[in-house]
C-alpha cells in the first residue's frame, strides 16, 4: 500500500440531537480510488464535508492529515487550497453560465484587473479535453445533459491542480453509457497521479473501480477492505453495511392477480410550448389492476415529461390524445385534480419539486392529503404526528424525530419521506420516477417490498427507473420509451437488458 | 447556579424565537428611563398601540405576501385611497357607518384580486405589479380629493374606531380599584389565563409524543416572564381609558390570522407555496388560487388599515398613506419573516410593528430629531435581519 494523502482520525460529528460521525477513521493512500459506502443516514457525506471544511474546523473534534501536515480548515476554499475537490450529491454549476465560466468560476483567470477571456477559453479547452468532454466551451451549462454537466464538474476541480477528488454520488444520475464513461475518466485520472474518494450505493461499480473500500455504519467505521487481497464483493459489502445478511434485492411476488385496466393512455402527444417542440409522440399504453408496470429507457428519454402530462400537466404542455382512468376518460386540469381521481406521482428530483426543505418530516410528509387528518379546514396534530410516525416507522426514515426540518436529512432518507407523502394519499395508480435514487441496498428492498404488497392490495404502479436490473426485477411488463416515443412493450419473461437496451437506443 | 446557565443555554437556542421579544423589552426598558418614565405612562402607551394598529394589520397581511415569496408595494396609497373613499361615502354620500365599512373591506379585497390577476394570470413580477398599484392608488387618492382637499369626518362612531375605548362594566369610580378600568384588567386577566392553559397543554401533548419540551423551570419562567409583559401592558392601560377599539380589532385580526396560518389547511398550504412552490403544485395545491387568497387578504387588511388611519386622524388627508407599506414590510422583516419565503409568523411581524413604532414613539418623545430616527430605524432594521440571517445559519 502506497503512504497515505489522507488520514481522518477520531472524527466524531454531533448535530442537535444526532450524532452523525462518532469516532471516524478514514485513511486513504496515494494514486487510489477509495470508495465509501454505508446505509442511507450513515455519515458519508458529513465525513466529506468535514474533510472539505464545509463544517470548520473547530465544529468537530478529531484530527485531519492531508499530505502530512495536521489541517484546519476554515471553510471550502482553504481545503480546495490545499488540492481538495468536492463534487457533491447535488450539482453546483450555475446553468445559466457558459462551460467555461463555470470552470474558472472563482478563480478567474486575470489580466490586470480584467478578466482575460481569450485564456480562460483556452484553458478551459484543455481541462475539457483531459476530461474527455466533446463540447464548445461556450456553451451554456443548462443546454447539456446531466452526464456532461457532471464532467463539467470534473474539468473544473481539474483547472485547480487537485490532489484528492470526491465525488458523491456522481452516477446516481447517469445512465449507464455516462456512468461508464466516468467510471474510466476515474481511472485515467488516478493514473495521472489524482486520488479519489467516490461515495456510491451502486455496489456493482463500486467492486468494479475501488481499490478499497471504507464501510460506515450508524456514524461509525467498520472495516476498511482491500480489493487486491480480494476482500471486496457484493456479499461482504452488504453483509458490513447493513450488519445482517440479504440474500434477495427482490421481494418474492406472486404474480397472479392482475385485473382490468385502470388506466389507458390513447395517441397521447404532447407539445412543450417553452422548447417549442413536441416531446411525446402517439404514445398509447395501459395498466392493469395490481400491476408494476416498469418504464426504462435513457434519461431524458421523456418518461419524467410523460408523467407529468398525465398527472394534471403542471408544466402546461399543449396535449392531445385519450386518457382513461377506470373506465372514465378524464382531463386533467390541475394535479389536484389527478390526486383527487387517485393518482399520485413521486418526483424524480426530490430537492427541486418532491419536497419542502425548510419544514418538517411531518409537515411533508402529510402535505398532499391534509383533508384526511383535517376537519373544517382544521389540521388535527394528533393525527398529524400519528401517521407521520406509522410511515416513519414502516420505511424506517432515519431522524431523531418527526419534527426535524428535511433538509437535515441524508439523501437517501429524504427520498423516503418523499415516498411516504404519496402513499399517504393512498391512490389507486402510483407514478414512481427513480424511486430508488440514492437509497441503499437495505432501504431499496424496504421499498421494493412495499411495493409489493401495495400491488397485492390492488394498486397500479408505474415504475419509471434507468436501473436495469430493478426494471427487470420488479416489473410485470415493461415498456422501453426513446426520444418521447414508445419503442417497445416486452411482457416480463422476454425482456432482457440486451433487448432493452436497444429499444431504448432506437 | 444552574437555573441560571439553564436559562442562559435555553436562550441560546431558541434565540430566534424569543430575540424579537427581548428586544422589545429592551427598548422600551431604555426609553423609559431616558424619558424619566414618561414613554410608560398610560397615556403614551394607550396613543403607542393605536399608532401602531393601522400599520401592525398592514404587516400581518404583508408577512402572508412575503411568505409566498412575492410583495405587495401597493398597500399604503391603497389604504390612504379607501379611507378617503370612506370619507367620502359618510361626508358626501351620507351612507352609514355600518354600510361603509364592510363595503369598503370588500372594495380592498377587489383591489387585492386585481393585483392577484397580474401576479397570478398574467405572470407579471409582484413587485413590478404592485408598483403600478402603488402609481394608481397614489393618483386615484388625489383626484377623489382634488376637489375638497382634506375632508373632515363628523361620524362619531366611525372616529371612535381610532380614538375611541371599551366601555367599562362599572362605573370608572365605584368599585374597589377606582380610576381603574375594570372590563380591561377582567379581559386581560382572561387572556393570560388562556395562554397559560394552552400552553400547559400543548407541553403535555409534545411530551405524550416524545418531543422535545422545555425544562419544568425554563417553562415556567416563560410563562413568568409573558405574563407579566401582557399583565404589566394590560395594567397600564386600565389606568388609563383601558382597551381601545383599535387594539381590539388588531388583536382579533393577530388572533384569526394566527389561527389560520399555524392551525388550517389553507395556512399550511400558503406555507408550502412559499417553502418550495413546484413541490407545492405537484402537492395539489393551486399556487393561483391561493395567489388570489393571499393578495386578497392583503387588500382587504390594507382597507381596514384605512379605516383605522382615517377614523384616528377623523379626516381623509391627499397624503394618507405614504409610506406605510415601507413601515410595513419593515416590520415583517423585523419580525423574522424571511426574504426567501416559506417561514414567518404573525406573531413575530406584530412584535416587529411595535419595535419600530416604540422607536419613533421614544424618539419623539426624547426630543429626538427627526433625520437622525430615520437613521436609528435604518440601523435596527439592518441588525434585526443580520440577526436573523446569522442565527438562521447557525441553527443549520
Ligand atoms: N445539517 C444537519 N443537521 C442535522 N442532522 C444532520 C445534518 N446533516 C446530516 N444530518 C444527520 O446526520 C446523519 C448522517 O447524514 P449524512 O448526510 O452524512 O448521511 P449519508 O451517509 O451521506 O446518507 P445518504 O446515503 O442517504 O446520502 C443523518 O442521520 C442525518 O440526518
Ligand atoms: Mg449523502
Amino acid at each position: 500500500m502506497n503512504s497515505p494523502i489522507l488520514e481522518m482520525k477520531n472524527i466524531t460529528k454531533e448535530f442537535p440531537g444526532v450524532k452523525a460521525l462518532n469516532n471516524v477513521s478514514f485513511r486513504v493512500a496515494e494514486d487510489e480510488i477509495h470508495c465509501l459506502v454505508g446505509e442511507n443516514g450513515a455519515g458519508k457525506s458529513t465525513l466529506m464535508k468535514v474533510l472539505s471544511g464545509v463544517y470548520p474546523h473547530g465544529s468537530y473534534t478529531g484530527d485531519i492529515v492531508f499530505g502530512g501536515d495536521v489541517q484546519r480548515f476554515r471553510g471550502i476554499s482553504d481545503s480546495e487550497k490545499a488540492g481538495i475537490a468536492i463534487i457533491y450529491q447535488e450539482l453546483a454549476l450555475v446553468p445559466e453560465m457558459t462551460v467555461y465560466e463555470n470552470i474558472f468560476l472563482g478563480h478567474e483567470i486575470r489580466n490586470g484587473l480584467m478578466v482575460d477571456w481569450n485564456e480562460t477559453i483556452k484553458r478551459a479547452g484543455e481541462v475539457l479535453k483531459k476530461v474527455r468532454l466533446n463540447v464548445t466551451p461556450s456553451v451554456k451549462v443548462k443546454d447539456l445533459g446531466v452526464g456532461k454537466q457532471q464532467l463539467v464538474e470534473i474539468a473544473k476541480a481539474l483547472s485547480r491542480d487537485v490532489k484528492l477528488l470526491i465525488l458523491d454520488e456522481p452516477t446516481s444520475a447517469l445512465n449507464v453509457d455516462d456512468s461508464e464513461n466516468l467510471l474510466s475518466l476515474l481511472r485515467e485520472l488516478k493514473n495521472h497521479g489524482v486520488t479519489c474518494v467516490l461515495i456510491s450505493h451502486k455496489l456493482k461499480e463500486v467492486i468494479e473501480i475501488a481499490d478499497s473500500v471504507t464501510v460506515l455504519r450508524d456514524g461509525q467505521t467498520i472495516c476498511t477492505l482491500d480489493a487486491h487481497k480480494g476482500e471486496v464483493s457484493e456479499h461482504a459489502l452488504i453483509k458490513h453495511m447493513v450488519g445482517r445478511e440479504i440474500d434477495n434485492i427482490y421481494p418474492k411476488r406472486e404474480r397472479k392477480q392482475i385485473g382490468d385496466p385502470v388506466l389507458e393512455v390513447r395517441s397521447w402527444n404532447a407539445y412543450n410550448p417553452a422548447l417549442g417542440r413536441t416531446i411525446l409522440k402517439d404514445i398509447n399504453f395501459n395498466i392493469r389492476k395490481g400491476e408494476i408496470v416498469g418504464f426504462a429507457g435513457l434519461m431524458g428519454s421523456g418518461r419524467t415529461e410523460l408523467a407529468l402530462s398525465l398527472f394534471g400537466n403542471p408544466d402546461g404542455y399543449r396535449l392531445d390524445g385519450e386518457m382513461i382512468v377506470e373506465g372514465r376518460k378524464k382531463h386533467f386540469k390541475h394535479p389536484q385534480d389527478a390526486i383527487k381521481a387517485g393518482v399520485a406521482y413521486v418526483t424524480e428530483d426530490r430537492k427541486g419539486d418532491g419536497l419542502i426543505l425548510i419544514q418538517d418530516v411531518k409537515q411533508n410528509i402529510t402535505l398532499a392529503n391534509l383533508s384526511k387528518i383535517s376537519s373544517r379546514g382544521v389540521v388535527n396534530s394528533n393525527a398529524e404526528v400519528q401517521v407521520a410516525n406509522e410511515y416513519k416507522a414502516t420505511l424506517n426514515i432515519k431522524t431523531p424525530s418527526i419534527e426535524q426540518k428535511v433538509a437535515n436529512l441524508s439523501g437517501g432518507n429524504q427520498q423516503k419521506v418523499s415516498v411516504a407523502k404519496w402513499l399517504f394519499v393512498q391512490p389507486d395508480i402510483l407514478i414512481l420516477d427513480e424511486p430508488t435514487r440514492g437509497i441503499d441496498v437495505g432501504a431499496k428492498y424496504e421499498i421494493y417490498t412495499i411495493m409489493t404488497r401495495l400491488v397485492e392490495q390492488g394498486m397500479s404502479i408505474i415504475m419509471i427507473s434507468s436501473e436495469l436490473p430493478e426494471v427487470l426485477g420488479m416489473s410485470d411488463r415493461v415498456y422501453v420509451v426513446s426520444s418521447g416515443k414508445i419503442t417497445g412493450e416486452l411482457p416480463i419473461k422476454e425482456a432482457t437488458q440486451e433487448k432493452i437496451m436497444q429499444l431504448a437506443t432506437d | 447556579m444552574s437555573f441560571i446557565k439553564n436559562a442562559q443555554k435555553i436562550l441560546q437556542e431558541n434565540i430566534r424565537e424569543y430575540g424579537m421579544f427581548i428586544a422589545l423589552f429592551v427598548i422600551m426598558a431604555f426609553f423609559t428611563w431616558r424619558t424619566e418614565g414618561l414613554f410608560i405612562s398610560s397615556r403614551n402607551i394607550s396613543n403607542l398601540l393605536n399608532q401602531t394598529g393601522y400599520i401592525a394589520v398592514l404587516a400581518v397581511g404583508m408577512t402572508l405576501v412575503i411568505v409566498i415569496r412575492c410583495i405587495d408595494l401597493s398597500v399604503g396609497f391603497l389604504a390612504g385611497f379607501l379611507g378617503a373613499v370612506a370619507a367620502i361615502a359618510l361626508v358626501f354620500w351620507g351612507l352609514p357607518v355600518y354600510v361603509v365599512i364592510p363595503l369598503v373591506l370588500a372594495l380592498g379585497i377587489v383591489a387585492g384580486l386585481l393585483t392577484a390577476f397580474l401576479v397570478a394570470q398574467m405572470g407579471i413580477p409582484s413587485f413590478v405589479a404592485s408598483l403600478a398599484g402603488w402609481l394608481i392608488y397614489r393618483g386615484a387618492i388625489q383626484l377623489v380629493t382634488a376637489g375638497t382637499g382634506t375632508i373632515i369626518i363628523p361620524d362619531e362612531a366611525f372616529n371612535a374606531i381610532g380614538n375611541g375605548f371599551i366601555p367599562d362594566i362599572f362605573p370608572a369610580e365605584a368599585g374597589p380599584l377606582p380610576g381603574v378600568h375594570k372590563l380591561t384588567l377582567i379581559l386581560g386577566l382572561l387572556g393570560i389565563i388562556v395562554f397559560i392553559v394552552n400552553e400547559i397543554n400543548g407541553r403535555r401533548k409534545k411530551q405524550a409524543y416524545n418531543f422535545e419540551v422545555l425544562p419544568m423551570d425554563m417553562f415556567i419562567l416563560k410563562l413568568v416572564f409573558v405574563s407579566a409583559l401582557v399583565g404589566g401592558i394590560i395594567w397600564v392601560l386600565a389606568g388609563y381609558q383601558g382597551l381601545s377599539w383599535t387594539a381590539v380589532v388588531v388583536l382579533i385580526v393577530v388572533l384569526v390570522y394566527d389561527f389560520i396560518t399555524s392551525q388550517t389547511v389553507l395556512g399550511r398550504h400558503i406555507y408550502a407555496i412559499g417553502g418550495n412552490p413546484e413541490a407545492a403544485e405537484l402537492s395539489g395545491i393551486s399556487v393561483k388560487r391561493l395567489t388570489y387568497v393571499v393578495f386578497g387578504s392583503m387588500g382587504m387588511l390594507s382597507a381596514l388599515s384605512g379605516i383605522l388611519f382615517a377614523s384616528r386622524l377623523q379626516s381623509a388627508t391627499t397624503t394618507a398613506g405614504t409610506l406605510f407599506e415601507l413601515d410595513a414590510i419593515a416590520a415583517a422583516f423585523v419580525g423574522g419573516v424571511s426574504a426567501a419565503g416559506g417561514v414567518g409568523k404573525i406573531m413575530g411581524s406584530l412584535i416587529g410593528a411595535l419595535v419600530m413604532l416604540s422607536l419613533t414613539s421614544g424618539m419623539n418623545l426624547m426630543g429626538i430629531d427627526i433625520s437622525l430616527q430615520y437613521l436609528v430605524r435604518g440601523a435596527v432594521l439592518a441588525a434585526a435581519v443580520i440577526f436573523d440571517v446569522a442565527t438562521r445559519r447557525r441553527g443549520k
